[in-house]
């Protein structure tokens, strides 16, 4: 029998006041994978994946995650199960442990000490629990912000240009960081990345955008060397 | 020395008006020296003001001796006047209008409608107008702050705010560091006005109460009652309103609505889920 996708999009599109932004957009994702959306400046990367955690709402077709129709989960609880890294940490003012708490509180849960020692040693930031975010480098807050998402325990990660602003040696870190943390739990993973190379040195799929419309999908030796 | 010239109330209070519009010809005159080009402007606010007032006394003079109800709805239109007014500071917060009305009618109509109740604003219309208008006002001053300040953080905290969501925060709890820091803003001119009282001004009224002849302690009583109830009903009408606005700027799907991109015609993008 043929697995369900993790994720699918059905005719996926948004307009603004008559503006398309994206549209007809339908992708299988499956559990495990990785795929990046590129494309240049305008195309709809960052609107689609907005979309895929109703952070914007489609105004045409549907999101599926796990076979059912994402409009019928709680919107809160859609957004743990598809968490989301915004190109800057946009971390909230305290500590460190402070941010990792913020998710779970949501629920009503409380990290313990261990939990929150254990997302700070997969980031690579063992001992910072206490540190004021005020005091963190650009990699070391992206780092948190990754750890906070993990702390929801999300089944699909969605990451809007998460290395844009660091530089090459944290941007390669990250990277790393990511697909070791994918890989290692296998998650989802839906980026969006104008940089082709970060594309295919992460993704399993590439997608390619223009205008808001599909122009092709497929490996990224497929797609990127065509 | 004027009495010496003007025997009447009413021609001392002209001799008066004039007196002190000459010696604001001088801000004209520093205009002109200093070739700011304001002499028209200022020239126009001035007699603007002396008609607008005037009309404004004349106007007092049939509503005074009018039935009880005339209050009501002049105090309800002066509410709805003030909501239009800090509605203007709140562009692009969809139903800024209704957001401010309820917010200045609660705010300002319960202080008013306890107050007298209390009989601490006498049931007299040349009480409760009066009284009541600096009350509103005190209302529309800190709901526009409020509005303008709240407009302001969210516009440069969409990131965190959003990162609260993606995270499973409800829109309450995402967006409730800047309703606090909204509130706490539109409370500071009070909050200066309330520990400046008496030591760094004297209010209009007390100064006018001391000018017609009233015992001082008195005044200065009947001006904290009053800087009381301007106090409460401004932190109560800010207060309402942000309660309120901090859900209109999200959409039903808990999507923040209120970003730069959206200012424009925020209700158009607003999508109604099925």
């Amino acid at each position: 029998m043929k697995a369900i996708p993790v994720l699918e999009t059905k005719d996926l599109g948004r307009e603004v006041e008559g503006k398309t932004i994206v549209t007809g957009v339908n992708l299988a994702i499956r559990k495990g994978e990785v795929l990046a959306i590129t494309g240049p400046s305008g195309a709809g990367k960052s609107s689609l994946l907005r979309m895929l955690n109703r952070l914007d709402e489609p105004t045409h077709g549907t999101v599926l995650l796990n076979g059912e129709d994402y409009r019928s989960l709680p919107v809160p609880e859609l957004r743990r199960q598809v968490g989301m890294l915004l190109q800057q940490a946009y971390l909230f003012p305290g500590t460190v442990v402070e941010n990792l708490r913020f998710g779970p509180s949501q629920q009503g849960k409380e990290l313990d000490d261990a939990v929150v020692e254990a997302l700070l040693e997969r980031v690579g930031l063992q001992g910072f629990a206490d540190s004021d975010v005020a005091v963190l480098s650009g990699g070391e807050a992206q780092r948190v912000s990754l750890a906070r998402t993990l702390a929801n325990d999300p089944c699909i990660l969605l990451l809007d240009e998460p290395t844009s602003s660091l530089d090459e040696a944290n941007r390669l870190g990250i990277e790393s960081l990511i697909l070791d943390i994918v890989r290692q739990n296998g998650m989802t993973c839906i980026m969006v990345t104008h940089d082709l190379q970060q594309a295919a040195r992460m993704a399993d799929r590439v997608l390619l955008l223009e205008g808001g419309h599909m122009l092709k999908v497929g490996t990224p030796q497929e797609v990127l060397h065509a | 020395m004027l009495e010496q010239f003007f025997h009447t109330e009413l021609s001392l209070s002209i001799a008066q008006a004039v007196i002190a519009a000459l010696v604001s010809l001088v801000v004209l005159l520093l205009s002109y020296w200093q070739r700011l080009s304001m002499e028209k402007e200022i020239l126009i606010a001035l007699v603007r003001a002396l008609v607008q007032i005037l009309a404004v006394g004349a106007v007092l003079v049939f509503i005074l001796q009018g039935p009880l109800w005339v209050g009501a709805i002049i105090l309800l239109f002066m509410m709805w006047m003030a909501a239009r007014e800090a509605a203007r500071r709140a562009k692009g917060i969809p139903g800024a209008m209704r957001v401010t009305f309820y917010g200045i009618f609660l705010g300002s109509g319960v202080v008013l409608l306890v107050m007298i109740f209390l009989g601490v604003i006498e049931w007299r219309l040349d009480s409760m107008i009066p009284v009541g208008s600096m009350v509103i006002s005190g209302g529309l001053n800190a709901c526009a702050l409020a509005l303008d300040r709240f407009r302001g953080e969210v516009e440069s905290h969409t990131g965190q705010i959003e990162s609260g969501l993606c995270l499973g925060a409800q829109p309450e709890k995402a967006i409730m560091p800047y309703v606090q820091k909204a509130f706490q803003s539109s409370l500071i001119p009070r909050m200066n006005a309330l520990r400046a009282l008496g030591i760094v001004w004297i209010p209009g009224l007390m100064s006018g109460m001391l000018l017609a002849g009233s015992d001082p302690v008195i005044a200065a009583l009947y001006q904290f009652v009053v800087m009381g109830m301007i106090f409460t009903s401004s932190s109560l009408s800010a207060f309402i309103s942000l309660l309120l606005v901090r859900r209109h700027i999200f959409s039903d799907a808990d999507q923040l609505l209120l970003q730069s991109k959206y200012i424009q015609s925020p209700k158009k993008d607003r999508v109604k889920l099925g």
